[in-house]
């Protein structure tokens, strides 16, 4: 039944206009707000991931368990682990010196933001660096450190799919525990949509 | 068009943007077998980008060649999606008292050093998304719904790599 595998011109706009809208609600086009994760003062973006994440794969889980959805029927990313490890390590590096992921450098620009469109510049030129790179040794090094036996947790470990549910739903409890006591002992605490519109203080103000 | 909102509603507490952003993720899977990205529409963008400005040298290369050997490289379901992220920020951002022209990030650390900061960041994470082929929402987010073991190592390093980047630079 489901997916409907619907890579149309409607659903796109759908699934963005949902996706754009929850992010900036969320307050994930501030740069301030994002960074602030790393200061440990505003634990938003640890909460809102791991929420999303519990929630689909709960989801995905349940579709598959009433029969609505076929196994094996939506994309999993390929193990390829050293090219994930390395891909991950540069985009945090970038979201903490750029203030952006790719996906909240949209959200940034269209709530006003210009350096985000900065940021989406680079995101250009990185595209054109790794594909002026991109030869026999880059596809080498991505093809490093594959799990032969399977993509996802519990194909290549055998785990029970409801065990790595249970312990995602415990990491969640555990992601809301700590943040908010960080955030309940940090000076600033969380960043206010009125913080964030005034965007990043000065340090004197800060 | 109405007014945009003139107060600055507050963000939606974590744990409802979270219930909110994982059922828009479950629907996208529902409606079309994948999750949600970005860097997918910004390397369809650059290909876009490279045949109209080199086109021989665009199909030439390896990597972006093989993506305008059939026609437009626009034309696909992540443009779309990417675009409805914009109309969908600016949307919130609008009713929300959100709004604002602005270069964050200024006040705290001067112009210059923004725009190099914003600069640098965002060609290591194009860089590296291309190398991970995906980056927070692609591989991160979506992959992490599906259980997919690259995801949790990607999310592991991404957290890693910014707890120590934000601690050598201050770039917001």
């Amino acid at each position: 039944m489901f997916p409907l595998n619907d890579g149309g011109v409607i659903s796109g706009l759908v699934c963005g206009i949902l996706f754009g809208f929850v992010l900036e609600r969320a307050g994930f086009g501030s740069p301030c707000k994002l960074t602030a994760q790393f200061r440990f003062n505003d634990w938003s973006v640890f909460k809102v991931m791991f929420t999303a994440i519990t929630v689909s794969a709960v989801g995905l889980y349940l579709l598959r368990l009433t029969g609505l959805m076929a196994a094996d029927s939506v994309f999993v990313p390929t193990s390829l682990l050293m090219a994930a490890a390395i891909g991950g390590a540069l985009v945090g590096a970038g979201f903490a010196i750029g203030g952006y992921c790719p996906g909240t450098s949209i959200v940034g620009l269209f709530s006003g933001r210009l350096d985000a469109l900065v940021f989406i510049v680079g995101l250009l030129l990185g595209t054109v660096v790794f594909a002026g790179l991109y030869g026999p040794t880059v596809e080498a090094i991505m093809a490093m450190a594959e799990v032969e036996t399977g993509d996802t947790l519990v194909d290549a470990y055998e785990f029970s799919e409801p065990v790595v549910l249970a312990c995602i739903l415990v990491a969640l409890a555990g992601v809301f525990a700590l943040g908010s006591w960080f955030e309940r002992r940090s000076a600033e605490g969380p960043v206010s949509a009125e913080q964030a519109v005034n965007g990043a203080p000065g340090e004197q103000q800060a | 068009m109405p007014a945009p909102s003139k107060t600055i509603k507050p963000f939606w507490p974590p744990f409802a943007a979270g219930l909110a952003l994982g059922f828009v993720l479950l629907l996208t899977f529902v409606l079309t077998g994948h999750g949600l990205g970005a860097t997918g529409a910004t390397t369809r963008f650059t290909a876009w980008l490279g045949m109209t400005v080199a086109p021989s040298a665009t199909q030439a290369n390896s990597y972006l060649g093989q993506m305008v050997e059939n026609g437009n490289p626009l034309f696909s379901w992540i443009t779309w999606q990417v675009i409805g992220v914009g109309i969908g920020a600016f949307a919130a951002a609008y009713f929300s008292g959100h709004l604002r022209l602005q270069f964050d990030g200024s006040k705290r650390i001067g112009t210059p050093a923004r725009f190099a900061a914003a600069l640098f960041g965002g060609l290591a994470a194009g860089f590296g998304a291309r190398i991970s082929a995906g980056c927070t929402s692609g591989l991160g987010l979506s992959g992490a719904a599906t259980l997919s073991i690259a995801a949790f190592v990607f999310l592991g390093t991404f957290f890693a790599a910014g707890l120590i980047f934000s601690r050598l630079f201050r770039g917001v």
